[in-house]
């Protein structure tokens, strides 16, 4: 009986334990097969990709930046971020979200094909939302927006009720604010 | 520093030979001929012929366990590089270092399908440390010290390097080993001072201390298991130990509990349960000894000292994580706890023991030999007796001989005990054994074997036979794939499929066949005069052991349950003991 009580309070524990949605920038060698090394990491732990941006940022040292958006309860989080520091090719991980405030940016090109009052509406729209028509023809838009992936994912919706829509996203980049010492 | 030019098969034997390298275990292919050819013109170092790949990365780990170097693999591209892959998961399981070379069809020719290859650094990418694809001759003698260095270094582990054939054939400059620092590869090895302050303050103040030790202590080296024993002087803590860790402490000492885990002894398992101060020294807290997470321990403040800092939290949520080397956090402690000069609590100690003593009272590993059948437990402990002031290596196979070994031998120092732990391969203890044998050819090598394990890997009697190597394989042989029968009998409602070994092999003719000796007992008299024959024997031995095929594995911690709820006996009740939840762990 005891047993049963103490299950249940473990399992309610458990239960209770939020899930925390983390940007994480890991730092690494610009080296063929890291990608799939980290990507195999997540996929053979069981980790959640929310979004991965990776591309080469310094030359000189051979180094790329890998952006990763998971969720996961704290602890799995931070055992993500262990995984993460072991393996060999990796320089630094950072939890963007756990060192505090940081710019987070998304880049979407979104088209809309749609006529008449509708077409009106969505310029409008894509105003408000500063979002940049680089593409026009008669049946159709395409805009560019950069800002976060709440306000992408507004936008986005926003259009889809005004036509008939294709998107693509770049995914997230993020950096800290400050001088980057903490 | 002008580098040296040579081919390219030249600068792999010369980085081999400057990492120290004296042995390595292979089998030749295409793809790896021009290595060869460089073997055959030299000397110094040896190469074993396996009959198998998988048996060259298990001697390969055999040869590292028992010697604390790096083991080292040489096999062909496609189906050798493949065939490697079980040892090489096994490695990465058991934190062995091993580094094993694979060849690859040339660089113009790789992605074309061609003629034995294999994506080999795709495939081992997860079943390895780190691996690499040498597409330049500059790369190849800075990649063959770095694998070296990533094996080693941090928490060992197998690394795999695939050389294109083009670029063993092909010129390319050799670099020595003064590229010590890896650029991004750097792990901790010292603790911070305030957190060996703050262990210090949690062991002083326990009522109910346990050390829980693992594999990680043999890995740090044999400083690390003299310092463990020091501390279990100083402090009077009981100790016990996982399967990997078995030897770290002498394990005749009364205050050596036994193994702990699904197998382990009863006061071992009711220790970590009611203990108030546990302290994990190179233990990674796997789900064979922790039971139910929900009911692990519930009332201890735990200390984790792991050199990797991703063991740390990872099934377990600790009160005080230290990352580091063993033998360095393990001699910082000792110092401090010398210079504060304080003790424990010897009365509550003194309780802690007399439970603990009760509790071994209950001699958990018992079993009644009769005088027609040979009890499995009862040829295992012979063995043990009849040979401990041999010193032996032993290895194992998988499965219920594997346990019994772990429970009735009792290794003084590391590096005796060679087993496949996380993995649990079935076939590791034959070529292991073989391994251990090349490491140390005038030690007793004996690879207790199940008769189902043992023929997993058995052409490696072949190669056995042709060094000349005395192993000793000592078959448990009860015909049933024993804990898997087990499982179906107390889980699975006797169900036994496919776990009986139907048409076994007379294993004294088998023994025979490849040159060795063979010898069989089927009464409990014969066990001891067959021990002392196998023993006095210089050459290599096949013992068919006949056991009692119904006799199963106790203590038992059904899957699914806590760690103090054990089955000691057939007597013990099953039922409602096996939850849905628990039947779907493995």
């Amino acid at each position: 009986m005891a047993q049963q009580k103490s299950d249940k309070r473990a399992k309610a524990a458990l239960a209770a334990e939020p899930i925390e949605r983390h940007t994480i920038a890991v730092l690494v060698d610009n080296e063929p097969g890291v990608l799939a090394r980290v990507i195999g990491l997540f996929s053979g732990r069981g980790y959640n990709i929310e979004s991965l941006t990776v591309a080469q940022v310094e030359a000189a040292g051979n180094l790329s930046r890998i952006t990763i958006v998971t969720s996961g309860t704290s602890m799995v989080v931070e055992q993500i971020k262990a995984q993460l520091g072991r393996l060999v090719p990796v320089h630094e991980v950072h939890d963007l979200t756990t060192q505090g405030a940081h710019i987070e940016r998304d880049l979407a090109l979104i088209r809309v094909i749609n006529a008449g009052d509708k077409r009106i509406e969505a310029l409008r729209i894509a105003d408000v939302f500063r979002a940049r028509a680089v593409d026009a023809t008669v049946r159709s838009f395409v805009f560019e927006m950069t800002d976060s992936t709440d306000n992408i994912d507004r936008f986005v919706a926003l259009m889809r009720e005004l036509g008939k829509i294709e998107v693509v996203r770049s995914g997230v980049v993020a950096i800290a604010y400050g001088d980057g010492k903490n | 520093m002008a580098a040296e030019w040579m081919t390219g098969a030249d600068v792999v034997l010369k980085a081999l030979a400057d990492q120290g390298v004296e042995v390595i275990f292979g089998y030749p292919g295409g793809a790896v001929l021009p290595l060869y050819d460089a073997l055959y013109k030299q000397n110094s170092l040896r190469h074993i012929l396996v009959r198998q790949e998988g048996g060259a990365v298990h001697a390969a780990e055999g040869y590292a366990r028992s010697t604390g170097r790096v083991g080292v693999v040489l096999v062909t591209s496609g189906p050798g590089a493949t065939n490697a892959v079980t040892g090489l998961t096994d490695a990465l399981m058991d934190s062995i270092p091993v580094v094993c070379l694979t060849g690859q069809v040339p660089t113009h020719l790789i992605g074309n399908d061609a003629f034995q290859e294999a994506d080999t650094v795709g495939i081992t990418r997860p079943c390895t440390k780190h691996n690499y694809l040498v597409k330049r001759p500059e790369d190849l003698a800075r990649v063959m010290h770095e694998a070296f260095y990533v094996a080693r270094t941090g928490r060992p582990g197998p690394v795999v390097v695939d050389l294109p054939k083009d670029i063993l054939q092909g010129l390319a400059p050799y670099v020595g080993l003064e590229r010590a620092q890896h650029r991004s590869y750097n792990p901790v090895l010292k603790a911070a001072p305030r957190q060996i302050e703050e262990a210090l303050e949690l062991m002083l103040a326990a009522k109910k201390p346990i050390l829980y030790t693992g594999g990680g202590v043999i890995n740090s080296g044999p400083e690390a298991s003299k310092l463990l024993t020091q501390l279990v002087q100083l402090s009077g803590f009981p100790i016990t130990s996982t399967l990997m860790g078995l030897g770290a402490f002498p394990g005749t000492d009364p205050r050596f509990l036994g193994m702990l885990g699904m197998h382990g002894t009863y006061e071992a398992n009711l220790a970590m349960h009611d203990c108030d101060v546990m302290v994990a020294i190179g233990a990674r807290f796997d789900d064979r000894v922790t039971g139910k997470i929900a009911a692990f321990a519930p009332n201890a403040k735990k200390i984790q000292i792991d050199i990797d800092p991703s063991s740390i939290n990872k099934n377990v949520r600790v009160d005080l994580g230290i990352v580091g080397d063993v033998k360095s956090v393990l001699a910082d402690l000792l110092k401090l706890w010398k210079t504060r000069g304080k003790k424990p609590d010897p009365k509550a100690l003194e309780a802690w023991w007399n439970e603990i003593e009760r509790w071994r009272k209950r001699d958990c590993l018992r079993y009644r030999q009769g005088k027609d059948v040979i009890k499995p437990q009862y040829a295992i402990q012979r063995l043990y007796e009849l040979t401990k002031d041999r010193k032996p290596f032993i290895t194992t196979e998988v499965g219920q001989h594997q346990m019994w070994a772990a429970q009735f031998f009792k290794f003084e120092s590391p590096n005796h005990w060679m087993t496949s732990g996380g993995l649990g391969t079935m076939g590791y203890g034959l070529p292991a054994a073989m391994g251990v044998q090349v490491a140390h050819p005038d030690a007793l090598v004996i690879d207790v074997a199940g008769e189902a394990s043992i023929l997993m890997n058995i052409q490696e009697m072949s190669t056995i036979q042709q060094y000349r190597l005395p192993v000793k394989a000592f078959i448990v042989n009860n015909q049933w794939m024993g804990m898997v029968r087990q499982w179906q009998e107390l889980l699975h409602g006797k169900r036994y499929a496919e776990s009986y070994v139907e048409a076994l092999p007379d294993f004294v003719k088998l023994a025979e066949a490849f040159g060795a000796v063979g010898l069989r007992a089927e009464k409990p008299s014969e066990v001891d005069d067959l021990i002392r024959e196998m023993i006095a024997i210089p050459r290599a031995v096949l013992a068919d052991i006949r056991v009692d095929p119904a006799e199963n594995c106790f203590p038992m911690i059904p899957s699914g349950r806590a760690h103090n709820e054990m089955i000691l006996g057939p007597e013990d009740k099953m039922g409602g003991t096996a939850t849905e939840e628990g039947m779907v762990l493995v």
